[in-house]
């Protein structure tokens, strides 16, 4: 049974890794990172990441709505916002960053815009899979070390 | 800690037990690299502010073997970091970015950082980084060994031996291609006579040591003379030919990043039409860049003056605006580096690109590429022309003649020393009045030798200038200052600031340095030094100048600064001592670190 629920969440990985979503060396780095002092080591990085990127979208937000756009700042948070996002493996998301900071390069206001909305929806989406893929890891994980035989 | 640099914790090999202090402002990074890093058997330390980075450096001198930080920070900058940490504890740094872009880059190696890691990063690049601290053990080795006699390698070894029980004994086998001087570690005895004698105590370079530094240097010319004649000069009865020679070292690069400038991407040499020679006498500023010999990016180190972020408050200096333009202009013209600093156009309210530098006299041509619209819109100054020759000889002496004339009288002490971080900047904390008279040092930063496109007429403005001073000097010293000012707590330890040249700008104000460095701080890199930022700082008469850095010269101000520092010091041989203190500007303030307010009237001088 676990056996199967195992399965299971190799699945959900794997086409999260499949679908874009997730940059598998990256994710894949950060499990290794994990270890008997932190059981828990990714889905307390993903969450932490989707803590403090929230603040950094809104920063964007709000600085997409003055009039004229600064585009420098608009770079600059978004540099950060890349930075963070990669740091998960967040790889479609970390695509729209870099979308978004050609079109400050360019001066693009709309093309900003655009590709902003874009990759909201990609954050909301991939933060949806993630905590569903968490909440699954962790009904399987205490099972898995139950039922192992040691 | 030990005093022994390579004191370790740990007694396992080497490198476990390495000593990382990381610095991001991200805190999901942070978490991930301390995660990562102690998987290597590293000890890390994190912190999320470059300030409080620093401040656990200096607190903790040999507490860490080596610096990770990002290049983004709110803060600080981490180029300013970078370049703190190198001066003041002589560090490796490693630089972290989710931007490759070779501009970036070819500016963190400016700066001095061993490394640059693109984010996201991998467990095996953070493996590796403890070859960066044993390189630079390595060669501490070695210059020790060839100077030193061979009782202090004796020494050396023993202390290195016993300290790190195989630290040095591994990197003896896996010295690659490093040229040590065989040193043969395994077979020293064991006794360590005085593990804190030979080169591990770290030197701490106070303003006055630095000073003395500087004196003696500018004795020769930068280019000309050698770690052994500034150590008989200097008279330092502690001091060794290796510790003079590393901060030599440092000086030299510091100056030459300056001058540099920064950008490198046009051309790496770029600098090099910076051949000023300060003919002239009189204040010709020195465009010299400082890249006499190696460098040759006339154009960083001068500007640097200005920075447009100096927050000079209290600087009552005088900063000719015309010294600014010119600067600025000349920058330019040299190198990207420095065109931000000189003109920034877009405060610049002096029409044109008049140069006033009192430069005039400087005979210096000052070949600058301009790149920068010569638009100081300096409105006091008055086209100066700057005739450089490409001669980038930042460093050179004409500096120093040259600046004479420019007085910068500067009421404020700069006390760095025990301000904060400024303390490297002599940042007169107030009044740096420069005379104008003189051609403005600033320009000198600039060099950017090209005669063709800017000539900025620097003529010395000094009419309207005595309040203006020197350009390029106050900016810095006003910086200084206003750092200086509002620090006080930070430790006067730094090191001296190899890139004393900003205090020699501001011959009291250290500000240059401060300049410098809240340059860095200003987003808009440009160019603090030189451009009109820095002038605008200064001299509320100055008016004119905005140079908020328009341009900043992609290498920022800091870099500019930099140079300026650096040429600065050879103008201002007799600087007073604040400078260096250390060239932790921004520490003091946070509010100054964090953001400069470049004054768009010329300078606040208190």
């Amino acid at each position: 049974m676990e056996r199967n629920l195992h399965r299971q969440l190799a699945n959900m990985k794997k086409s999260l890794f499949d679908q874009g979503y997730l940059d598998h060396e990256q994710f894949t780095q950060l499990e290794e990172l994990q270890d008997e002092a932190n059981p828990n080591f990714v889905e307390e990085v993903v969450t932490l990441y989707y803590r403090d990127s929230a603040r950094l979208i809104q920063n964007i937000e709000q600085a997409l709505e003055k009039n004229p756009l600064d585009f420098a700042k608009l770079d600059n948070y978004m540099h950060q916002f890349k930075g963070s996002s990669c740091s998960i493996g967040a790889r479609k998301l970390k695509n729209e960053c870099t979308q978004f900071i050609e079109y400050c390069k360019t001066g693009n206001g709309e093309g900003c815009k655009r590709t902003f909305q874009q990759l909201k929806k990609e954050y909301s989406s991939l933060k949806k899979k993630l905590e569903h893929y968490f909440q699954f890891a962790r009904q399987v994980g205490p099972l898995e070390k139950a039922c192992r035989p040691k | 800690m030990e005093t022994t640099g390579f004191s370790s914790p740990r007694p396992d090999a080497f490198p476990a037990g390495l000593r990382v202090l990381v610095v991001d402002d991200d805190p999901t990074w942070l978490k991930i690299l301390e995660k990562m890093l102690k998987k290597c058997s590293y000890e890390v330390t994190t912190c999320n502010l470059a300030r409080e980075a620093l401040h656990l450096l200096r607190e903790r001198k040999d507490g860490f073997d080596i610096v990770i930080s990002d290049v983004n920070m709110p803060d600080m900058d981490g180029f300013k970091l970078l370049e703190h940490v190198g001066l003041e504890m002589d560090l490796p740094v490693i630089m972290m970015s989710v931007d490759g872009e070779t501009s970036r880059v070819m500016k963190g190696v400016q700066h001095g950082a061993c490394d640059y890691l693109l984010k996201p990063i991998r467990m095996k690049e953070l493996r590796n980084i403890w070859q960066h601290v044993f390189r630079k053990r390595i060669h501490e080795v070695r210059d020790i060994e060839s100077h030193e006699g061979l009782e202090e390698i004796q020494m050396m070894r023993n202390c290195m031996e016993q300290s790190d029980d195989g630290y040095l004994f591994c990197g003896a086998d896996l010295i690659t291609g490093k040229k040590r001087k065989d040193v043969d570690y395994k077979q020293d005895d064991r006794q360590c006579s005085d593990p804190s004698s030979v080169k591990k105590a770290r030197v701490v370079w106070t303003f006055d040591l630095h000073q003395k530094f500087v004196k003696a240097v500018n004795q020769f010319g930068l280019d000309k003379v050698g770690p052994k004649k500034i150590l008989d000069l200097m008279g330092v009865p502690w001091l060794t030919r290796e510790n003079v020679a590393s901060h030599l070292q440092k000086y030299r690069l510091y100056l030459s990043r300056l001058q540099k400038g920064n950008e490198l991407k046009s051309s790496f040499g770029g600098m090099k039409p910076s051949d000023f020679s300060s003919k002239d006498t009189a204040g010709n500023v020195c465009l010299h860049n400082s890249s006499t010999a190696p460098q040759n990016n006339v154009a960083n180190g001068s500007y640097v003056v200005c920075g447009n972020k100096i927050p000079i408050k209290n600087v009552d200096s005088k900063i000719c605006g015309e010294d600014m333009k010119i600067a600025s202009v000349q920058m330019a013209e040299s190198k990207e580096e420095l065109i931000g600093v000189i003109t920034d156009p877009q405060k610049s309210s002096n029409s044109g690109t008049s140069l006033n530098h009192s430069f005039g006299q400087i005979g210096s041509d000052v070949r600058y590429e301009p790149k920068i619209p010569a638009q100081f819109s300096w409105t006091e100054v008055p086209p100066v022309q700057f005739k450089q020759e490409p001669k980038p000889h930042f460093q050179s002496q004409s500096w120093s003649a040259e600046v004479r004339p420019v007085q910068f009288k500067q009421e404020l002490k700069p006390h760095f020393q025990s301000e904060n971080s400024f303390s490297h900047l002599p940042l007169c904390r107030n009044h740096i009045q420069v005379d104008c008279t003189e051609p403005i040092l600033s320009h000198h930063p600039i060099p950017s030798t090209n005669e063709k496109d800017k000539r900025a007429d620097i003529r010395p403005n000094c009419s309207k200038s005595r309040s203006k001073g020197i350009g390029i000097v106050n900016p810095v010293e006003s910086k200084a200052e206003l750092f200086s000012v509002q620090s006080k707590s930070h430790l006067p330890v730094c090191q001296e600031y190899e890139p004393i040249p900003c205090s020699i700008w501001n011959t009291k104000n250290h500000s240059l340095e401060q300049i410098l460095l809240n340059d860095i701080d200003s987003s808009q890199r440009s160019l603090i030094l030189g451009t009109g930022s820095g002038f605008r700082l200064w001299d509320e008469e100055l008016q004119g100048y905005s140079p908020q850095g328009d341009f900043h010269p992609q290498n920022a101000g800091f870099e500019n600064i930099e140079s300026f520092a650096y040429s600065n010091q050879e103008l201002i041989a007799d600087i007073p001592p604040l400078l260096y203190d250390s060239w932790n500007f921004d520490f003091g303030n946070p509010s100054e670190a964090t953001e400069y307010p470049v004054m768009d009237q010329g300078l606040f001088i208190a």
